[in-house]
């Protein structure tokens, strides 16, 4: 059963490899899109060395949910509407929201994630010993 | 221009591995300008060549009903020049495949002595408006070129097959179509 700092420093890890950035940048503030310039294809590769490093499987659409932000019932304007914002609270209960409810403009939704809302995803997934 | 990277499959295991050769050659034109009198096969040729070996080995998997193209590159190592004369054997290695793409490992070996490494990502493009982009069964006709059928398995050890609805393609017509660049050489039979 991994600490949470192994599963901090596996994610490091993988963040590393699947986007060539240095160990130091990955910070548990980091956001994945706009502080270590991961772009829609890294999902893929970063989803993959995170089943591999936790013997996980993550769905396509669980850590990062597109499928949302797509369907013109949650977006209204470029901005996700109030029943978007409650099933993405819903779909992700690892990422704070908050921040982005404020202007919830899609083309900002990208650079929500951060290395901290990865970790508790992961928490979510295997059994976490402190 | 023909844009095969590789010469021949020489092992093609379904789903799990697939290992192609690729012969350099003074006659090929672009190792005159890389470099003036200093041919060396140049990295970015060197990946595709990998990337073609371990697409097709995806495509294969996938029954050839994806658009899979190379989408990113998240390691490559080179570990030394590879020159006209030498024969580089591509290995492929299935990472995973999913819905929406795939990933591989890849090695270069010339002879004994490994010449490069990487790992390459494929994404499915699905997208209507790429449709016309190309067909994913012209993927079809280049294993068949390059004789992986000749040598391959499918993942019950069985003699590696053409799904049955692409059977036509692979005898000879393409519903009229010619793929690109490799119409002649895709209708041949290859004499062992």
């Amino acid at each position: 059963m991994p600490t949470k700092k192994e599963v901090f420093q596996k994610i490091q890890t993988a963040l590393v490899d699947a986007l060539g950035v240095d160990e130091e940048d990955v910070t548990p503030e980091a956001t994945l899109v706009g502080d270590l310039g991961a772009e829609s294809i890294d999902f893929l590769d970063i989803v993959f060395r995170l089943e591999k490093a936790f013997n996980i499987k993550i769905p396509r659409g669980e850590l990062f949910p597109e499928d949302i932000l797509t369907n013109s019932a949650y977006v209204h304007d470029g901005k996700v509407t109030e029943q978007g914002l409650a099933e993405l609270r819903k779909r992700m209960p690892f990422a704070n929201l908050d921040n982005f409810a404020k202007n919830p403009v899609v083309q900002d939704f990208g650079n929500l994630l951060t290395v901290a809302d990865m970790c508790r995803f992961v928490e979510g997934k295997v059994e976490v010993t402190d | 221009m023909r844009w095969y990277w590789i010469d021949r499959f020489i092992e093609f295991e379904s789903g799990r591995y697939a290992k192609a050769i690729k012969n350099i050659s003074l006659a090929e034109d672009y190792l005159h300008d890389h470099f003036p009198y200093y041919p060396i096969i140049p990295a970015s040729l060197v990946i595709e060549g990998m990337a073609q070996t371990g697409g097709l080995l995806v495509c294969e998997h996938n029954q050839f009903r994806e658009k899979v193209v190379l989408a990113k590159l998240p390691k490559a190592v080179f570990h030394c020049d590879a020159v006209p004369g030498d024969t580089l054997t591509y290995t492929a290695t299935v990472d995973y495949i999913k819905e929406e793409g795939a990933m591989v490992t890849a090695t270069s070996y010339k002879g004994h002595r490994l010449h490069a490494e990487a790992e390459i990502v494929f994404a499915h493009l699905n997208e209507p408006q790429l449709a016309s982009l190309f067909d994913p069964d012209t993927f079809l006709r280049m294993m068949r070129l390059l004789g992986a059928f000749e040598v391959g398995h499918a993942a019950d050890g069985s003699r590696l097959r053409p799904p049955a609805r692409l059977m036509r393609t692979v005898e000879g017509g393409h519903n009229g179509q010619s793929p690109p660049g490799a119409a002649a050489e895709g209708t041949q039979e290859r004499q062992p």
